[in-house]
């Protein structure tokens, strides 16, 4: 799909790499060090890999989330009950250091996957998800999920040329996660509540959550789901919908305040 | 530890400029708001350089401070934290600096 520079597949390097350095500064006779201005993003590699994915998706009209939260927030089964529901060809690209065991999950629930380990890795890449994206072959006009190895740091950083991040908590974690992660809350277009089945049984404040996540991520939706007993999935669902329609704008929040 | 790929980043970024030339210094400017710690990175970029043209080079990390304008009351200040809140109670800030993450320059011998 990289075909205008190949960047993105594993000897995609190569294509990167230039002529080799034809200037001479008389390395053998002194150490003398010279300057060189660079002056760019530290990701910038990752960034261009990012946005080659998602011009390639929009080419597809093809809508991808990057779903992240803590392991076991629910992830997975979120997604579960989403192939099943969903009005759109659904296919996952399933993240996590070790293991085939969700991408199993995903395609016995009846869609294509494609499992991604990075390893001792704590966060998928864009070109990660590039490589992913080629094996998946999604089906254009569909929905395409990433679910990024459980971890509220380190996925925030890496921009994989998604549609929409969305961070999943769940009520078992505690309320207080916002301001404890903020990189992740900040960087959020949708926080799923999940788990809201548990909520007799746990002191969770979700007024907190709301207003904290808000803190670092002035009118971001809320959306309170249970991936166990499918309340609250219709909103989910409607969000999916209506994000992938407009070309979602981070900027532009669904006005579905929770109170 | 998402420092090791920032320092794998920079190791690469580099060595796309300056080749096989040995790098003696390279100087990141890093934001207080960017997510990353700089002990954390900087072990990682020692482990990053190892055995490429930057190995044994040093990092010099400017660390820039967060700064924010408010649109509401149009007042600039220092944003010590990702905590969106200007002291007239609005949250309607532009975050000007802080989540700096760039490769300013490097030292070639
Ligand atoms: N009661 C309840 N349990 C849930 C809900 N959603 C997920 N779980 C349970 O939470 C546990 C963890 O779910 P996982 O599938 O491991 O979550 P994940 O986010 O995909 O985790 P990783 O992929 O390991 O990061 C499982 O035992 C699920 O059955 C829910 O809405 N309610
Ligand atoms: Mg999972
Ligand atoms: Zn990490
Ligand atoms: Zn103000």
């Amino acid at each position: 799909m990289c075909s205008t520079c190949g960047c993105g597949t594993d000897d995609a390097r190569v294509e990167h790499e230039h002529a080799p350095p034809d200037h001479d500064h008389g390395h053998d006779e002194h150490e003398r060090t010279h300057t060189v201005e660079l002056e760019q993003a530290v990701l910038a590699r990752n960034d261009h890999l990012a946005q080659h994915n998602r011009d390639w998706l929009a080419s597809q009209d093809i809508a991808a989330y990057n779903l992240m939260s803590s392991p076991g927030a629910g992830k997975t089964p979120l997604l579960e009950r989403t192939v099943a529901a969903c009005a759109r060809q659904v296919s996952v690209i399933e993240g996590d250091q070790e293991t085939v065991f969700d991408a199993d999950r995903i395609r016995a629930a009846g869609a294509r996957a494609v499992q991604v380990n990075t390893g001792a890795g704590c966060h998928l890449d864009a070109g990660m998800v590039h490589r992913a994206l080629d094996k998946l072959q999604p089906e254009p006009g569909g929905v395409v999920f990433i679910e990024n190895v459980g971890n509220l740091v380190c996925p925030a950083l890496f921009d994989l040329g998604e549609l929409a991040k969305v961070v999943i908590i769940s009520v078992t974690e505690g309320d207080d996660k916002p301001l404890k992660y903020p990189h992740m809350f900040a960087a959020a277009d949708l926080v799923v509540l999940n788990k809201t089945d548990l909520l007799p049984y746990v002191d969770f404040d979700t007024r907190r959550l709301v207003a904290d996540a808000r803190r670092l991520n002035p009118g971001v939706t809320v959306l309170p789901l249970s991936a166990r007993t499918g309340e609250g999935l219709d909103a989910w669902l409607g969000w999916l919908g209506s994000s992938a329609s407009v070309g979602f704008r981070p900027d532009v929040r669904t006005a579905t305040p929770l109170t | 530890m998402h420092e090791l790929s920032i320092a794998e980043s920079i190791v690469e970024a580099v060595q796309a400029r300056t080749h096989e030339d040995q790098v003696r210094v390279v100087r990141v400017r890093i934001g207080k708001l960017a997510a990353v710690v700089p002990d954390a990175l900087e072990f990682c970029f020692e482990l990053a350089a190892c055995g490429t043209p930057l190995e044994g080079a040093r990092l010099e990390i400017a660390e820039r401070p967060g700064r924010a304008h408010c649109r509401s009351c149009d007042q600039e200040f220092a944003l010590p934290d990702l905590v969106l809140l200007c002291s007239c109670g609005s949250a309607d800030l532009e975050i000007l600096a802080g989540r700096e993450l760039q490769v300013a320059s490097v030292e070639v011998a």
